[in-house]
């Protein structure tokens, strides 16, 4: 029986060294010119048209190029793949393509790889979570339920290899604006043919291939050589690196592990901390980020808009954003933020201004309010702190028995958004997808919106938003959105709070690597200092 | 003893049954709506719903569902993830990793603790007697998430000796502070265990009896003394390899190691059923396997216990 332990503190050692030689990175010269990027698991398989989260678009706005593109500072489109989008009545387009443009494996880009793609993410059965992008294009309705009446949407066609049409069901004045997101992207004929090699190794026509994946660790993406865009890449490589935890992703950076991260953990912002940590390489600037407190409008407490706006008035944001936020964040003065084409500033007025006294006046002309009043946000995004403050300066300023009480996941939130299930007021994280003010409007306040979760019915707002949507330009437009958006302030369903400017980081060994306001990488501009 | 570890394994069976149903089952039940907050802060599309609903037979009653889960696990098909990531390649690459971690906290485990103990059990009261009772109260006291962020922020960011982070495939030099870390609580258990043991036993009749064979010390120490004192011990460790390897969620987060504790909390968070069973119903068969070796080695260490 000795033999036996023996035998098996043996093996243990042999196990150990064994593994211990196993181990160990590539090369240092490869990794010594690679890009260190924190990054998490996406939801879903890497196709534009059924990614709408942060970290699969991440990879797909590397791997993808699309019709225009947004300015890496100032947000504004410019066409990249497009060569002219031309329109007489804001409702067709033309949409010519200009040549030269290939996919990695090189096929060339198409007017119908755009169409082909936009078909596929708006039919039904295929259950992409992009597909109400696509809700505005003539035909939609008939493709897009779960047993289609037609197989592709008769508003896009293909007129010759470099140019296409796209007719939708009301004229839409700034939709060119918006072709930059994501889910307009084109797709290879690869994906259509051979889906199951397609998410194995996804083919874009981006400024980088994909190179490898390991789920649940990294995938590596290397320059596109062949890319036909205007800027073109520079860094050799890009390794997007999968981290449960932001604070050890920042403490990568700050320790050269990392390269580049993606947001700040709150102890970070907390006392400018990281602006002393990353020196150079903190990085901030207006973003489309924004949060607000929704009211349930089918809770006949809330009936009153003179409540409403009592409630909004005795909110200090100033006070909290620096309190909690390290005086980062902008206290909101309406709805959209100043990233935004179209974006007017002080909308809100007084409504949104911090005055103990009016807001109580307020509140006594709408006849007080009765019981304790709740304020819900799911705990798993750390959202706690600035809940509970903000139902402090509620309980301070007008004496009702204001409370946080968490959910403790944000699926258990959005399952009491979709059952109108809220009793008192609810937290609203609004990503805006395009740089334009409709797209912090039409969403949320038309009746029946898609995330309209405060059941929030206007008609004059219906109206305004309609007749922005048809306006003869874009300047024409953002004045209707505009005026849009103080009908729905006036009404107050939501509480706009402050908008998240974009934050980022880069260690030591970048010279540069940038975020546009949408808050998405821009990875044409990474590169890294020479090397010494 | 054959007929003893077979018996062992057909325990196994309804053990693993048993498990992952009530597993699959809690999932489940987690939600009534599995795709609220799926598809950020719209609502998911019908056609998303009617298709996920389908691949996961969510329509059906949650037994069937399980019977379903249970036909293609056998067949060797862990299953997709929400993402469309196989769940057997997710087990494949996190691992690896999770057994590396738990050997190197179980080798420190037990080298530092063993010794500490034997050499306070066989001294007596004295000045490292005193420095381990508290050097071991102290890791004891503290949760493991402080030793993990004090060893990470000190050695990693403020000395830059170790990095903060480990890579996805680390090797066994890089996995020795969170090993540590991971590897601190036990360690002190296993201290004091073997000091108390070898207290004991140091009066025990067989020992005297050894001493007064005229066997050498080292003799009378290593084979008689320490082998009888070993077995709570090495219960001890069986128990703790088996937990450490179902993952780390504290100390994998702390240092971001892509291992197997990491990957079940978030398939919790996400409620994805096919990563939270496939994975839990493995680890039941790691914990019950790594029993059953324990109770093997007693009969190694002590030859008075006999199986069958």
């Amino acid at each position: 029986m000795r033999r036996l332990v023996t035998i098996v503190a043996a093996s243990l050692a042999v196990a150990l060294v064994a593994t211990a030689c196993g181990g160990g990175g590539g090369g240092d010269d490869q990794s010594a010119r690679t890009i260190g990027i924190e990054w998490g698991e996406p939801e879903n398989p890497l196709i534009p048209g059924n990614t709408t989260e942060q970290n699969g678009g991440d990879v797909i706005d590397a791997l993808f190029a699309g019709l225009v593109k947004y300015d890496v500072n100032t947000a504004d489109p410019t066409d990249e793949v497009a060569e002219s989008i031309t329109t007489t009545d804001n409702r067709n387009f033309t949409i010519r393509i200009k040549p030269g443009w290939t996919f990695h494996d090189g096929t060339p880009v198409t007017a119908q790889s755009f169409v082909d793609s936009w078909n596929w993410t708006a039919y039904g059965p295929n259950a992409a979570e992009a597909q109400s992008f696509m809700e505005k294009i003539d035909g939609y309705d008939e493709v897009s339920t779960e047993a289609p009446t037609a197989p592709t949407m008769r508003g896009l066609r293909v007129v010759d290899p470099q140019t296409f049409t796209v007719a939708l069901k009301a004229p839409f004045t700034i939709f060119p604006l918006t072709l930059g997101y994501s889910a307009y992207y084109p797709m290879p004929q690869k994906f259509f043919t051979d889906r199951p090699g397609y998410e194995a190794a996804p083919v874009g026509n981006g400024e980088f291939r994909f190179e490898s994946r390991t789920p649940n660790q990294s995938l590596t993406l290397v320059r596109n050589d062949q890319y036909a865009g205007s800027v073109k890449p520079q860094a050799q490589r890009l390794e997007f690196r999968v981290y449960s935890e932001i604070q050890t992703a920042y403490d990568d950076v700050v320790s050269g592990n990392l390269d580049h991260i993606r947001a700040m953990p709150s102890a970070a912002l907390a006392g400018d901390r990281w602006r002393t940590d990353l020196g150079a390489g903190a990085h901030q600037k207006e973003g489309l980020v924004t949060d607000s407190l929704g009211f349930p409008l089918y809770d006949p407490r809330f009936a009153n808009p003179d409540l409403r706006k009592a409630i909004s008035m005795a909110i200090d944001r100033q006070a909290i954003v620096n309190q909690i936020f390290g005086g980062v964040y902008r206290p909101a003065t309406g709805y959209a933020t100043s990233a935004a084409e179209g974006f007017v500033p002080n909308q809100c007025g007084e409504f949104c201004t911090f005055d103990p006294q009016r807001a109580q006046q307020l509140l006594a002309q709408a006849g007080g309010f009765q019981g304790p009043l709740t304020l819900t946000a799911n705990s798993d995004g750390g959202h706690d702190p600035y809940m509970q403050a903000v139902a402090n300066s509620i309980r301070q300023t007008l004496g009702i028995d204001a409370r946080y009480t968490p959910v403790p996941s944000f699926s258990e939130q959005r399952r009491l958004a979709n059952d109108r299930g809220f009793t008192g007021l609810f937290r609203n994280g609004w990503q805006g997808d395009y740089p334009s003010i409709e797209t912090f409007l039409t969403q949320l306040y038309r009746t029946n919106a898609s995330t309209n979760d405060y059941v929030y019915s206007n008609p004059a707002v219906d109206a305004a938003l309609s007749q922005a949507d048809q306006a003869p330009d874009i300047a024409a437009a953002d004045q209707g959105y505009a005026a849009a958006e103080r009908l729905v302030l006036n009404d107050m369903p939501n509480i706009p709070l402050w908008s998240r400017p974009v934050i980022y980081g880069n260690s030591a060994r970048v010279a540069e690597a940038e975020h546009n306001p949408l808050n998405r990488q821009d990875t044409t501009t990474y590169r890294l200092n020479p090397q010494g | 003893m054959g007929r003893y570890t077979l018996r062992r394994l057909l325990q196994l069976v309804p053990v693993f049954l048993g498990t992952t149903f009530i597993v699959y089952y809690l999932v489940w039940g987690l939600s009534d709506d599995p795709f609220a907050g799926k598809c950020g802060q719209r609502e998911c599309s019908a056609s998303y719903v009617a298709q996920m609903t389908e691949r996961y037979n969510l329509d059906d009653p949650v037994i069937v569902q399980y019977l379903k889960y249970l036909g293609a696990l056998l067949t060797g098909d862990f299953g997709q993830t929400f993402s469309g990531t196989e769940v057997s390649t997710l087990i494949a690459t996190a691992y690896p990793v999770t057994i590396k971690l738990a050997l190197v906290a179980v080798a420190i485990e037990a080298v530092i603790g063993i010794a500490a103990g034997v050499l306070t059990g066989l001294r007596g009261r004295g000045f490292v007697d005193n420095l381990v009772l508290v050097s071991t109260l102290v890791l004891i006291a503290l949760p493991v998430f402080v030793t993990g962020l004090v060893l990470r922020q000190v050695l990693g960011v403020e000395l830059g000796w170790i990095r903060t982070s480990v890579p996805g495939d680390p090797t066994i030099g890089q996995l020795l502070v969170p090993g540590f870390v991971l590897g601190s609580l036990s360690m002190a258990y296993v201290a004091r265990l073997t000091r108390t043991s070898l207290v004991e036993n140091r009066r025990a009749d067989f020992v005297r009896t050894a001493i007064a064979k005229g066997l050498p010390r080292r003799r009378v120490v290593g084979v008689h003394m320490l082998r009888n004192s070993l077995i709570p011990v090495v219960t001890f460790l069986g128990y703790d390899i088996g937990a450490l390897m179902g993952g780390a969620i504290v100390t994998e987060g702390v240092f971001n190691i892509r291992g197997i504790g990491g990957l079940v909390y978030r398939g919790i968070e996400q409620q994805d059923i096919a990563t939270v069973v496939g994975i839990v119903g493995l680890l039941v068969i790691v914990f019950l396997l790594a029993n059953l070796l324990v109770d093997l080695l007693y009969a190694v260490l002590d030859p008075r216990i006999r199986y069958d």
